[in-house]
Formats: C-alpha cells, structure tokens, sequence
C-alpha cells in the first residue's frame, strides 16, 4: 500500500455502509493536502458516513483508505457529549490539548493558550461557564476552539454550520479559511451551495455513489445535482450482492487520475450554466434536461 | 450531646473498628458513585452489586465465612461479569444496560442456587447485611488497601475518564483509552462494593457509593466540589448510623444506610444546588 503525501488522504474503492447496504458505494480519488473540500449532496448520500469511515469509527465494507496515519481532528454531526456534565468551557477546550498532554501532564501552564483558543472563536470571559448553560452556538464555538487546540493537519467537519446563526457562521468560515492558509487538509460536509461556492475550491458531489468531484464551479452544476436527487435514497432489503469489481483490480492504474479526470469532464458543462446555478443555489434540480452522465469511477470496471 | 457521640467509640473496641472501616469506605465508594451518577450508571452499580454474591456464596460455601474466600470470591464474580457486559456492549448492538441486566440476573440465579445448596436462612442473612461490627485486622486491612488503590486509580484515571462520560466519541478519535479505562472504572465499582459487602452486606453496600453521591448534586457544582462533598456526607453518615445503631440497639449496615438517606432528604430540601426550598424562592433576576 502506497502512503499518501502527510495530509493527503486517498479513497480507493470505498464502500461504507451498514450491515452490508452501502451508504456510500465505489468511492474513488485523493484529497489532496491542503485541499479546503466541501462535501454535498442530499439527506442520506453518505456525507457522514464518509467522514465517519475517514475517522475510523465505522469499517470499510469494501476498497480502503489510505492515510499516513497523522492525527485527525473530527467534529462530529451528532456529537455524544453529554451537556448536563458538570465541566467548565475552559475543561471541555482543553481536551484539545489531549494529544500533547495524554493523560497527566499538567494543564496550569497551558491555561493562556486555552483561553487564547477561546477568544479565537469568541468565547472571551466564558472560561468558567459550565457547558450546559451554553446556546447551541455558543457550545459549537466551544467545539471549534478544542479543534483549535487539537492542532491536527486534517480537519473534517460534519455539517458544522446546521442550527447556527449568520454571525457565528461568518466567524467560523473564517477561521475555516485561516486553517486552509495555513495548509491543513479540510473536509466539509455542507447543505449552504451560496457558502461552498463562496469559501470552498473544491466539492465532492455524493449521492451515496460520487456524483461530481473537483473545482466547486464545475462540480455544482444543475444537471449534477438533478442526477444527485435522482439517486434513490432507498434501502433495498433484498438488494443483491454487489457484481462491481472489489477495490483494487480494474481501478488501480486509473485511481490517481481521478480528481484530474473530473475536472477535465466538468470543463464542458460549466460555462452553459454558470448563469442558472448563481441564481438558484438552493435547489438539486433546476430543470429537468438530463445531461451526458459525469464522470464515475466506478463505471470504468 | 457529642459525650453520647463519642462515648460509644472510646469505651469500645469494636466500634473504633467498624469506624475505621467505615471511614475508609467513605474516602473510596462516594467519588465511584459520583462518576457512576454522573454517567447515569446508578442503577448499575446496584446490578454489580448482585452479580458479586455467587462468588461470595462460592468462597462461603468452599471455606465458610472466611474473608478472603469471600472477598476473592465476589471480586472474581463481580469482575467476570462486568467484563463479559462489557465485551457484549462493544461487540454487539446492545446497550450496556441490557447486556449487564442479562449476566446479572444469571449471576444473581447462581448465588441464591449456591447459597440454598448449603446454608441455612441465617446465612444467607449473613452474607446479605454485612458484619460491620465484627470487622477483624484482615476486613481492615481489605478495606484501608481499597481505599488507597481506588483513590490513586481515580487520580491515574481522572483525565480519561471525565472525557470518556462527557464526550467518548472525541476519546475514541484521539486515543484508545477509552476501553481500557471503562473497564478499569468497573473494576474499581466492584472492588469497592465487595470492601461495602464486608462492612453493610451486598445489598446496603450500594448505599454508600450511591446516596452521598446523590446527596452532594445538591451542594456542589463541579467535580472538585462533588467528591469531597461526597466523602463528607458520607463520614457523617457513617458516625451517626454507627452512634445511632450504638444506642437504639438498631442493625448497623441498615442504620449508617438510613443515616445517609436522612441526609439525602435534608440536601433535597435546603441545598443550595437546586434544592426544593430554594425553588419556592423567587429571586430578583440579574443584569445581564
């Protein structure tokens, strides 16, 4: 197995799902380091199914994920932290520091970086508030400043936005675009196109099979994101045994090409309907025309 | 008034004895039980508290009442089970409550079959309402060693385990400690339930890991303020049921129990954490 560039992390024929059904079918392609990487499509497609195979909690069904084992800082969709836990704000940050203290190192000298990683997401003055008296932003901002002090090279970040106001949102991508300067990889799942368009370079389209991957402008495209909608969410009790080829036969001499390919493909149809998707970014299908079908890896098998 | 408190305590051995005991219960059950509260586990420590008596009964049956065999016993059944919930919770679909109700309620069938094979009622009796009393050097020993193992356990384990009861998914993503400490913590419940079944018996043994816990919701706010709050009510506990069992001729596992309850009761009404009183009251609301 080839170990990514620090950063990087590839996908090769993934299959995620659970008890056998794929959520997300024959995925394919390299996030490259430093990639800022918004994740769309609709309820059900797999976006966090995806973050979670990438994180590790749930087992691949199929194919592999190949990363140079660097810690991963995740921010989950539904969080299991229990918020009546007698903890002050400044100790649920801290646990960002894990890594760098384990489990008994001292935290009296960390304490100025910790609230510094507090006014970063201004939170200034809430160090000793337990957490339970905190709003949903405001516990979301205290999620951000432990992703700040967890300092991790990849950041995933599960529909980090949902339920949170213009102004905290605002604060957030900003610090989102801070980390993409400062060359962490970052991976969004996002249901806001306006906002993928506006802060994110790059979009993986799912709709439990990749629907589009590559530069935003190309990716969100009418015709994809009706062939996204179209892509059953149902959960077939009897589907039949997946015939496509297991990860690593037909696929391993073009995998490295796939982001490439994408982008070439997503060339053609970007500049017709540059106009249609800025004034209707909030809906998958804008017309019915069905286009040439994009790029799929899993096709080429 | 304190003659009649202190009195019992200089003019008899005995109850310097079960005093000690008692006291090094305190330091070591309360913060257990504060962790299992917080962790909702309540209820679980009154299921371990059942899955430790066929080993008890099985080193009672095998050397009669003899305190290793029954410690050794009950720290085996405890443990066994707790690890086998414990793997089915993390390996299956069931959740942990489920999977420890199913090996309690078969560990608990198999202490009343051993305990019937032989023992009479009294026995049973015996094994169930603890012989605080009647503690010799060894239960002393059993208890002052828990005490000390618990206390530095909690201290090794503190970091890990308050971020395995408030957030195990971010546990998981940074570390693999999370199991291991889980398991640890389970260790230490019944560790210090087998050291509560010596002095109150297994079913009042819950009882100081449990209610002083509860009790000290109602006066603390943080952990640092919970435990040792935890550890008073229970020493209060201890001293009065102990005076009170002293005096009025009562049971003493029972009475220290109900001490801890009386003190329970008086926390719910006045404590300044959510106490009942203090919701009668209105206060002017602030500022900001």
């Amino acid at each position: 197995m080839t170990m990514p560039r620090p950063g990087a992390i590839g996908l090769r024929g993934l299959t995620l799902g659970y008890d056998r059904h794929p959520a997300v079918h024959h995925l394919d392609g390299t996030i490259p380091a430093g990639d800022l990487l918004a994740l769309v499509g609709p309820n059900g497609a797999g976006k966090s199914t995806l973050l979670k195979g990438i994180v590790g909690e749930i087992p691949a069904l199929d194919g592999r994920i190949e990363r140079s084992g660097e810690a991963i800082a995740y921010l989950p969709q539904a969080d299991e932290i229990d918020r009546t836990f007698p903890l002050s704000v400044l100790d649920l940050a801290s646990m960002g520091l894990w890594r760098r203290l384990g489990p008994w190192r001292s935290l009296l000298g960390r304490r100025s970086e910790v609230v510094a990683a507090l006014r970063a997401v201004g939170l200034d003055g809430f160090e000793d508030r337990p957490i339970g008296t905190l709003s949903g932003g405001q516990f979301q901002r205290a999620l951000f400043a432990r992703l700040i002090l967890q300092d991790a090279r990849v950041i995933l970040l599960d529909e980090p936005f949902t339920g949170i106001d213009a102004r905290t949102t605002g604060d957030l991508v900003a610090l989102i675009r801070g980390w993409h300067a400062e060359g962490r990889t970052i991976v969004a799942a996002l249901h806001d196109f306006g906002q993928v368009r506006a802060h994110f370079p790059s979009t993986l389209l799912l709709a439990r099979e990749p629907v589009a991957w590559g530069p935003t402008r190309t990716v969100l495209t009418p015709a994809n994101l009706a062939r996204a909608t179209r892509i059953s969410e149902a959960w077939d009790e009897n589907a039949a045994i997946c015939a496509r080829d297991h990860a690593g036969h037909a696929h391993a001499a073009a995998e490295d090409h796939a982001q490439d390919h994408a982008h070439d493909h997503a060339h053609d149809h970007a500049h017709s309907h540059h106009h249609q998707h800025d004034h209707a970014p909030h809906r998958y299908a804008e017309h019915g025309t069905v286009h040439a079908p994009p790029h799929r890896h899993g096709d080429a098998a | 008034m304190i003659d009649a408190l202190v009195a019992p305590f200089l003019e008899f051995g005995f109850m310097r004895r079960a005093l000690v005991g008692c006291l090094a219960l305190s330091f070591s059950a309360p913060p257990v039980g504060v962790f299992l509260m917080l962790r909702r586990m309540s209820l679980m420590s009154e299921a371990m508290s059942h899955a430790i008596l066929p080993g008890a009964a099985a080193g009672f049956l095998v050397a009669g009442l003899s305190l290793p065999a029954m410690t050794l016993g009950g720290l085996a059944a405890g443990l066994t089970v707790a690890l086998l919930a414990g793997l089915v919770t993390r390996s299956t679909q069931l959740k942990e409550d489920a999977s420890l109700a199913a090996f309690y309620l078969i560990s608990l069938a198999a202490g009343v079959l051993l305990v019937s094979l032989r023992g009479s009622q009294i026995d049973l009796l015996h094994i169930l309402f603890g012989t605080v009393l009647a503690l010799d050097d060894a239960a002393l020993l059993l208890l002052g060693g828990i005490a000390t193992v618990t206390l530095f356990a909690l201290a090794a384990l503190y970091r890990p385990l308050v971020m395995e009861c408030v957030d195990p998914l971010f546990l998981r993503t940074v570390s693999r400690a999370g199991g291991p400490v889980h398991f640890a913590f389970l260790a230490l419940v019944v560790m210090n339930l087998v050291g509560g079944f010596q002095a109150l018996g297994t079913l009042l043994a819950v009882g100081l890991m449990l209610l002083p816990a509860i009790t000290a919701r109602f006066w603390a706010r943080d952990l640092s303020g919970l435990i040792p709050a935890s550890m008073l009510v229970s020493t209060l506990a201890s001293l009065t049921g102990l005076s009170l069992s002293y005096h009025a001729d009562l049971p003493t596992g029972p009475a220290i129990v109900l001490s801890a309850g009386a003190l329970y009761l008086a926390s719910m009404l006045v404590g300044p954490r959510g106490g009942l009183l203090y919701r009668l009251v209105r206060p002017r609301h602030l500022e900001a």
